[in-house]
C-alpha cells in the first residue's frame, strides 16, 4: 500500500461554470491529522467530497489507498462498500446527515449498509452511544436535538463504522463555545488511534489542537502547507487567503486597536497597525 | 433547533404567512408523532409488517370493489377499532384524515350530485338544479372509498416504522427504485418542512404590522419558488450523506422479519374479513 492515503495531481472540478478546484495537487500521508484551511469558497468542501468518492475529478488524477478514485470503480458494489468502510465523511450541515427516525437508527445506519451482523451492530452502536455521551439521546428524533448534540450524533454515526480515514467538514461551524469544545475534545481524544483525519475549517482556534499538518487553500488550489505553528505564524499568508483580517479590538484596559487577531492558542494576536 | 424547537412554539399570529408557518410546525409534529406511535406496544404494532401490508392492500381492493355503502361503513368501523386497539387516538384520524378527505374528495364528487341522471331528491334553491338519488350514491361511494383507503394507509404508516414499511414493500417485489424514492421522500420531507417554516419565520420577523392578504399570497408564492430551488440542492446533499455511509438503494433494518403464530392468525382473520366484505359488497349490488 502507498504511504499516502490520498494523492491528487493537477485536479480540476467545477460546478457548471463555477470552478471549485483548479490544478490542485496534494498528498495526504497515512495516519496524519491534516487541516485544510481556507476562506469560504476556497474549495475545501469540494475537495472533501472528492476524497470521499461523492464527486469525481473532471481533470487530473485522484488515488485512494493506491488505487484510482473514479466513478467507474464505484459501480461495483464490493469496491464501493470496501471504500465506504475505510473512509467516513462528517458533513458540515448535520441536518442533511441525520435522516433516521432516532439517534440509535442513525448510528446503526452505516453498519447496516455495510452488512455487519446484528450482534456486532448492537455492540458497536452501544459503545459509540456511551463514548460520545449520547446514550440518553438514544431514542430521540435527531430533529429534536440541539446543534451541539446533532454534531456529536453526526460524528458518532460515522465513527461507529471505524473508518481508517475521517473527513470532517467544518466540525465546529455554528456551534456555541462549549459544544465546539466538546467536539474538539472528541477529536483530540481520537489522536492516538492512528486514524487519518482531514478537517476542513477556517476556525484558526482549533488548528493547533487537531492538526499535525496544515494545507492552506485559495481559489481551489493549495497555496501553502506546513506545520500548524509555521502556518499560523505567517500572518501575511492568513490575511492574503482571507483567514485573518484587520478589525477593531477592545482590550481589557478599554483601549481600542485595529489589528489582525488570529485567536489561535499559543499564537496570540499580532498587531499590524 | 434544540429542545426549544419551533415545534413547541404555538404561533397564534394571523395572516397567511402566520397560518402557513403554524401549519408547517404541525406537519413536522405529525411526522415525529407517527414514529412515536409506531414504537408503541399495540395490536398492530406487534404484527409482522408484511401481514399489515398484505391486509391493507386486500382491504383497499375490497373497498374499491365494494358496491355497498353499508360494507364500506362496516370496514371503516373495523379499521377505527383496530386503530383504537393500537393506541391511536380516533381524533388523530378524524380531523386530518376524515375531514380532510371529505373536503377534498367532496369537492370532486360535488358535480356528480347534479350531473348523474336519476330520481330527483331535491332541487338547489334559487337555481332549480336537480340533486338525484343516483348522483348522491355516486358521490357517497367516491367519498367513502377515499376515506377508507386513506384511513387504511394511515393506519399502516402509524403502526409501522417507515423503514419496515419499505422493507415489506421490497419483500412484496416492489422495485428497488420505487422503494428508494419513498425512502428519500420520507427523509427529505422533514427537512423541507423545517426549511419552509424557517423561511416563513424569517419573513415574519422582518415585517411589522399585518400583511394584506394579497401581499401574503405573493410572499407565500415567492417563498415556494425559493424553497423548490433550495430543496433540490438539499435533496442532493441528503442523498450524498446516505451514499457516504454505504447506502446503495436497498433498505436495510436491524430487525429481521419473522412470521410467528400471531402473524398467521392475524393474516387469516384479515383475509376472512376482506373476503366476507368482498362477497357481501358485490352480492348486495346484484339486482
Amino acid at each position: 500500500m502507498s504511504a499516502n492515503v490520498f494523492e491528487l495531481t493537477d485536479v480540476d472540478f467545477a460546478y457548471r461554470d463555477a470552478p471549485a478546484l483548479a490544478g490542485l495537487t496534494l498528498a495526504i500521508p497515512a495516519g496524519q491529522r491534516v487541516v485544510l484551511l481556507g476562506a469560504n469558497g476556497s474549495g475545501k468542501s469540494t475537495l472533501l467530497r472528492l476524497l470521499d468518492g461523492l464527486s469525481f475529478a473532471q481533470r487530473g488524477t485522484v488515488t485512494a489507498f493506491g488505487a484510482p478514485l473514479t466513478e467507474e470503480r464505484f459501480v461495483d458494489d464490493a469496491t464501493a462498500m470496501a471504500f465506504r468502510r475505510r473512509v467516513g465523511l462528517v458533513f458540515q450541515n448535520p441536518d442533511v446527515q441525520l435522516f433516521n427516525p432516532t439517534v440509535f437508527d442513525e448510528l446503526a445506519f452505516g453498519p447496516l449498509q455495510l452488512g455487519w451482523s446484528k450482534a456486532e451492530i448492537l455492540a458497536r452502536v452501544g459503545q459509540a452511544l456511551e463514548s460520545f455521551s449520547i446514550a440518553h439521546l438514544r431514542d430521540r428524533s435527531p430533529h429534536r436535538l440541539s446543534g451541539g448534540e446533532k454534531k456529536r450524533v453526526a460524528l458518532a454515526s460515522v465513527l461507529v463504522m471505524e473508518p481508517e480515514v475521517l473527513l470532517l467538514d467544518e466540525p465546529t461551524a455554528a456551534l456555541d463555545p462549549r459544544s465546539a469544545s466538546e467536539i474538539i475534545n472528541l477529536l483530540v481524544a481520537a489522536r492516538h488511534t492512528g486514524r487519518t483525519v482531514i478537517t476542513a475549517t477556517h476556525d484558526l482556534d482549533i488548528v493547533a489542537d487537531i492538526a499535525d499538518h496544515c494545507v492552506v487553500m485559495q481559489a481551489g488550489a493549495v497555496v501553502a502547507s506546513g506545520p500548524p505553528a509555521r502556518i499560523l505564524a505567517d500572518v501575511d499568508l492568513l490575511v492574503r487567503t482571507g483567514l485573518a483580517h484587520a478589525h477593531l479590538h477592545v482590550h481589557a484596559d478599554g483601549t481600542v486597536h485595529r489589528h489582525h487577531h488570529l485567536h489561535a492558542h499559543g499564537v496570540g494576536h499580532t498587531d499590524k497597525d | 433547533m434544540g429542545e426549544q424547537s419551533f415545534i413547541a412554539h404555538r404561533s397564534h399570529s394571523k395572516g397567511l404567512i402566520g397560518r402557513l408557518s403554524h401549519g408547517l410546525a404541525h406537519a413536522v409534529q405529525h411526522i415525529v408523532d407517527a414514529e412515536d406511535f409506531a414504537s408503541r406496544d399495540g395490536l398492530l404494532q406487534r404484527l409482522d409488517p408484511r401481514v399489515k401490508l398484505a391486509a391493507v392492500l386486500a382491504l383497499v381492493i375490497v373497498a374499491v370493489a365494494s358496491r355497498s355503502l353499508l360494507v364500506l361503513a362496516a370496514l371503516l368501523v373495523v379499521t377505527t377499532a383496530l386503530a383504537s386497539l393500537s393506541g391511536l387516538p380516533v381524533a388523530r384520524l378524524f380531523r386530518p384524515v376524515w375531514l380532510g378527505v371529505l373536503a377534498f374528495t367532496g369537492l370532486i364528487a360535488l358535480p356528480a350530485l347534479l350531473l348523474v341522471p336519476g330520481d330527483v331528491l331535491i332541487r338547489v334553491p334559487g337555481l332549480g338544479w336537480p340533486v338525484t338519488l343516483q348522483g348522491l350514491r355516486s358521490a357517497a361511494f367516491l367519498v367513502a372509498r377515499s376515506e377508507m383507503s386513506t384511513t387504511l394507509g394511515l393506519l399502516l404508516v402509524l403502526t409501522t416504522r417507515w423503514a419496515h414499511v419499505l422493507k415489506a414493500l421490497r419483500s412484496f417485489g416492489v422495485p428497488m427504485i420505487i422503494v428508494a424514492i419513498l425512502g428519500m421522500t420520507y427523509r427529505y420531507v422533514l427537512l423541507l418542512l423545517e426549511l419552509a417554516h424557517q423561511m416563513f419565520e424569517a419573513r415574519r420577523s422582518r415585517h411589522v404590522g399585518i400583511l394584506a392578504p394579497r401581499d401574503g399570497r405573493r410572499i407565500a408564492t415567492a417563498t415556494a419558488g425559493v424553497l423548490l430551488l433550495r430543496s433540490l440542492e438539499m435533496s442532493g446533499d441528503i442523498h450524498l450523506a446516505m451514499v457516504a455511509r454505504g447506502y446503495r438503494g436497498e433498505p436495510r433494518t436491524l430487525d429481521d422479519f419473522a412470521f410467528c403464530r400471531r402473524d398467521w392468525q392475524a393474516l387469516v382473520v384479515m383475509i376472512a374479513i376482506a373476503a366476507i366484505a368482498l362477497v357481501v359488497g358485490l352480492w348486495s349490488a346484484l339486482p
